[in-house]
């Protein structure tokens, strides 16, 4: 049986959690700052969901996001800390690559690289 | 209503959902659907869009808390994660075909076998033998935890049992939008009989990549509301935050008993309202 060593794997445990912590509070403060320009813009307005519309079309990928949160869009502001929360649990998986390949277990690289395809497969592949 | 006061009320609302459901353990997101539909009138496909954020916000911000203790087991955690991604693609795929009305009775029988699922697994149980067949020895997934008097070893049993119930916890997260932390420590901790406190923080970790591998999908339908998800998140995030705080201190064995019953009731409401097509 090969011995990894307890400290590295607590290690890369602990440098993930401080990851998903940044990540969390990056997309807050982005969703933050949108929040105030929504709702100093269009607080007053009447809201309902009652109906299904979806999105407009350029609130619903990357690309359009970005355009509308550099024009000053606020929804787009807020949409932006939106992908910056999704990207967080994957950026987890991009470092377990690394940090496994360190460890060079291989076969965790691989899985790791499997669940990193699936979920590039929904953030790009879906329509 | 207008949007700020909606805003606010969302916000509050959720802060609750996310306390509760952090200090009794049984996770705000299952709540936050329903909370969504039946008190704001919102539609079920934003609800399930705005829920996802929101419960990989939480997963992120508490298995951040969890990491540090040593806790989690990461390789577990990966493979299982091919299950619960595959699991919330196809969840997320298949929920496009499905009417409201049938998304809505499967939450409400989510909602009402999650409050009716005994609370507390045996937390000291015996260290499980070894198994020299499984793969918890061939691929070196059997590891050990911080006890109170050092590292206690253990071993995963029943790999391929958990890895199919895990794809079932995946395919509800991708259906439903939510965390189905429920079903993964059902899996890790009934079928691969890991320590209670591994496969709770375990599971916590991989709610975060089941509900991204579906929310991607859900952005591209445009589900996601940016005017919901935001005040859901930060309700949610703040209320796990507390409750997470007030946890050490807290009785909550009668706040649990209340939180079955609310869920109890949510589920019958949500059941109803599919029935009589009213989502």
């Amino acid at each position: 049986m090969p011995d990894f060593g307890t400290w590295s794997e607590q290690k890369m445990e602990a440098q993930m959690g401080l990851l998903l912590r940044t990540g969390v509070l990056a997309s807050c403060a982005i969703m933050f700052a949108g929040a105030v320009l929504y709702l100093l813009r269009n607080g007053s307005e009447r809201v309902s969901y009652a109906a299904f519309q979806g999105e407009p079309a350029s609130l619903r990928n990357i690309s359009g996001i970005l355009r509308e949160a550099r024009l000053g869009g606020a929804r787009g502001l807020i949409q932006v800390g939106v992908l910056v929360m999704i990207a967080t649990p994957v950026m987890r998986v991009v470092f377990a690559v690394f940090g496994f390949a360190r460890q060079k277990q291989w076969r965790f690289v691989l899985i790791s690289l499997i669940v990193l395809g699936l979920l590039a497969f929904g953030l790009f592949g879906s329509k | 209503m207008n949007n700020a006061l909606f805003s606010a009320a969302l916000c509050a609302g959720s802060l609750v959902a996310g306390f509760v459901g952090s200090l009794t353990g049984l996770g705000g997101g299952v709540v936050i659907v329903p909370l969504l539909t039946i008190a704001f009138g919102v539609d079920m496909r934003y609800a399930i869009g705005a829920s996802l954020i929101s419960v990989i916000a939480t997963s992120s911000g508490a298995a951040s808390a969890y990491v540090r203790e040593g806790f989690s087991n990461v390789r577990v955690g990966m493979l299982l994660e091919i299950a619960t991604s595959l699991g919330a693609l196809t969840g997320a795929a298949v929920a496009a075909y499905v009417p409201t009305a049938g998304l809505a009775i499967l939450l409400g029988l989510v909602l009402l076998s999650s409050a009716l699922m005994p609370g507390h697994i045996e937390e000291h149980k015996a260290p499980e033998p070894p198994d020299p067949d499984s793969l918890g020895v061939k691929w070196n997934l059997n590891s050990s935890f911080p006890g109170p008097h050092g590292m206690i070893p253990y071993n995963v049993r029943r790999v391929p049992l958990g890895f199919g119930i895990m794809g079932i916890a995946g395919l509800l997260s991708g259906l439903l939008g939510i965390g189905s932390g429920a079903v993964k420590v059902l899996a890790m901790d009934l079928a691969m009989k890991l320590p209670f406190k591994v496969s709770a923080t375990t599971s916590n970790f991989m709610i975060g990549v089941t509900a991204a591998a579906s929310a991607g999908v859900y952005l591209h339908r445009g589900y996601i509301d940016p005017g919901l998800a935001m005040p859901v998140t930060f309700g949610v995030v703040a209320g796990s935050y507390i409750g997470a705080k007030l946890l050490a201190r807290a009785h909550v064995k009668q706040l649990r008993t209340l939180f079955r019953v609310v869920v109890l009731a949510l589920g019958v409401e949500m059941i109803y309202n599919g029935v009589k097509g009213r989502v």
